[in-house]
């Protein structure tokens, strides 16, 4: 049975509650564009996708999901382990020697739930694009999602994915892009600007919807479940989900400072408080 | 000296592409990918009989590395093919993180490596790739000598589980294995011909020359030893030991830069058992250049001759 709007939104809380104290632990990693997914990736492991039990590298007959911005490994391990791949408890050997829980997601070291090392910054739509195809020749009529920063974008390899997505009608992949407006240098426009992504999606033969609330669990969930609707159709779907670096801690939020940064003692218990529903701490 | 026969010259890419043919009929899980090179590639034959398995991507080398990586999760076994350059120093951060690190089963084949590519000129002559593919974790890397050879690998890649980097070429060259390709077995020395005063360990297109230079010392008094190592890595250090073993000097000869390649590999293997003179024959930490493949093998000394000049510089240091 699918959870409710509050066990979502309890889940999501808890999830932010994870993010902060891993990268706490080990003073090191990257919580800003974490807790501005954490409500998508909330709602694509327990509402949007269809998921076997256990976990296979083939992932036949169900969805596939592929992390392309690496580097927000907190909420993809959290999310992983609340929903049943690996023990919540693990989380605490984050970024730690001789752990599973890389600092950047990896297959290497055998964590149920990856399916593709990332961390350098591109590559992921090229391997969904690739995941997809299989799964067009298996005849597996299952989809495939990816996630990618908007800043990653200015990685070229992006441009030769999105080209071949649309030329080749991989139209069982949904790319969404976390458009948060920052990276690590400062606000994407001020780095390198990349115009409108909308415009540049479409020019490239997608099919393009915009969740503009891309913090609202609700909102999420309608709009990516129109995006699937439009699969199927002879284009790729892109979603572009507007989100906030940092989001449901406010010191964190409207700066791209804690892009890469871990907080302190003294903010670890401010941040908590603003997220106090606690599932259970690992 | 065992004699080899040429039955007549062959380039290794068709050996690729038959291979490809082969187990385009006995692996319905083999797919193949190609960035805009299928004739040079000979990828025909696949493409035609298969072209639900067939991906052409267009000149994007790096999309092409990750969906290949992607497609093997649901059982793909994908064979990419673009030229040597293109398949590793181009997009060489896409294979270490979407294939070597996540040990996806993608086989990279690469033709036209080396000096012998011909006129194109450095910008498509690498001469690198096989050490950017020996450095990555978990990578085979294979350099067949052969049409006969080459159709043999691309064929047992297909059983073999982890990423591959095949190399092969553009010029046709003596074609002399078995036919059968039964003289190939991943990880595999062959062992070409005995002797007794010096080892001659080549690799690629340096094999024939070896044994032309073989025959030639031989007339001189020279018993020469000459191995096949068409697989770099993982090394069949056993070979080269017992080989070296008996005659206390090695000569290595390869289409590669002489840092890097095969003829390191062996130093290596040497330095840590029984280290032993060594002479390499292989490019000078140089680019190349245009010219016809036989001016390009006889400027660089990467020639039976060279080979020959090697040897007899060898033996004198033992």
């Amino acid at each position: 049975m699918k959870p409710n709007t509050q066990q979502l939104n309890d889940l999501t809380t808890q999830v932010r509650r994870d993010i902060l104290r891993m990268v706490h632990a080990v003073n090191s990693g990257h919580p800003g564009g974490s807790l501005g997914c954490t409500e998508f990736l909330v709602a694509l492991y327990q509402v949007l996708m269809d998921r076997k039990e256990g976990f296979d590298m083939d992932g036949i007959n169900e969805d596939l999901f592929f992390l392309s911005n690496g580097h927000i490994s907190p909420v993809f391990y959290s999310v992983l382990a609340r929903s049943g791949y690996f023990p919540v408890a693990e989380l605490a050997t984050f970024r730690l020697l001789n752990s599973r829980l890389q600092g950047h997601p990896t297959t290497h070291e055998g964590l149920p739930g990856i399916r593709m090392a990332s961390g350098s910054l591109g590559q992921g739509m090229s391997v969904a694009i690739g995941a997809a195809q299989t799964k067009k020749l298996n005849g597996d009529k299952h989809l495939v999602y990816s996630l990618h920063g908007d800043g990653e974008l200015q990685e070229g390899q992006n441009w030769e994915a999105m080209m071949y997505a649309s030329a080749y009608k991989v139209d069982n992949y949904i790319a969404t892009i976390d458009v948060n407006g920052k990276q690590i240098d400062g606000p994407t426009d001020e780095v390198l600007n990349m115009g409108s992504l909308k415009a540049k999606f479409e020019a490239f033969g997608w099919d393009v919807l915009e969740i503009k609330e891309g913090n609202n669990i609700e909102a999420i969930i309608a709009g990516m479940t129109e995006g699937k609707t439009r699969t199927g159709k002879g284009k790729p779907v892109c979603v572009l989900l507007y989100t906030e670096m940092g989001n449901g801690v406010d010191f964190m939020m409207n700066t791209h400072a804690w892009h890469g940064k871990a907080p302190n003692d003294e903010q670890l218990e401010k941040a908590f408080a603003q997220n106090a529903v606690t599932l259970g701490d690992y | 000296m065992k004699k080899y026969t040429n039955t007549g010259n062959k380039d290794t890419r068709s050996g690729f592409g038959a291979g490809l043919t082969e187990l385009g009929k006995t692996n319905e899980n083999v797919v193949a990918l190609c960035a805009d090179l299928i004739g040079s590639l000979k990828m025909e034959d696949f493409k035609a009989n298969h072209p639900e398995r067939f991906f052409q991507v267009g000149i994007a080398e790096a999309n092409m590395i990750g969906m290949a990586a992607g497609m093997t999760i649901g059982g793909k076994i994908p064979f990419t093919g673009t030229f040597a350059n293109f398949s590793t120093g181009r997009v060489y951060d896409q294979i270490r993180q979407s294939v070597a690190y996540s040990d996806k089963n993608v086989k990279i084949c690469a033709s036209h490596a080396g000096l012998t590519l011909g006129e194109d000129g450095a910008t498509h002559q690498i001469l690198e790739d096989i050490g950017l593919m020996k450095m990555l974790p978990g990578m085979t890397v294979i350099n067949t000598c052969d049409y006969n050879q080459t159709k043999a690998a691309t064929i047992a890649i297909a059983k073999h589980h982890g990423p591959v980097y095949l190399r092969f070429g553009r010029p046709s060259v003596p074609n002399f294995t078995a036919e059968n390709g039964e003289d190939f077995v991943i990880g595999k020395a062959a062992l070409l011909s005995e002797g007794t005063d010096v080892t001659i360990v080549a690799t690629g297109h340096l094999v024939w020359e070896a044994l032309v230079a073989a025959e030639a010392l031989e007339a001189k008094g020279i018993s020469a030893e000459v191995i096949n190592i068409h697989t770099i890595k993982p090394l069949d250090e056993e070979a080269i030991l017992k080989s070296v073993g008996k005659t206390g000097c090695i000569v290595t000869a390869e289409e590669h830069n002489i840092l890097g390649g095969l003829g390191e590999s062996i130093a290596r293997v040497l330095a840590l058992n029984t280290p032993a003179p060594q002479e390499f024959v292989a490019v000078n930490d140089s680019f190349g250049e245009s010219g016809t493949p036989a001016q390009l093998m006889d400027k660089y000394k990467l020639n039976n001759q060279a080979i020959v000049e090697a040897v007899e510089k060898v033996v004198k240091r033992k």
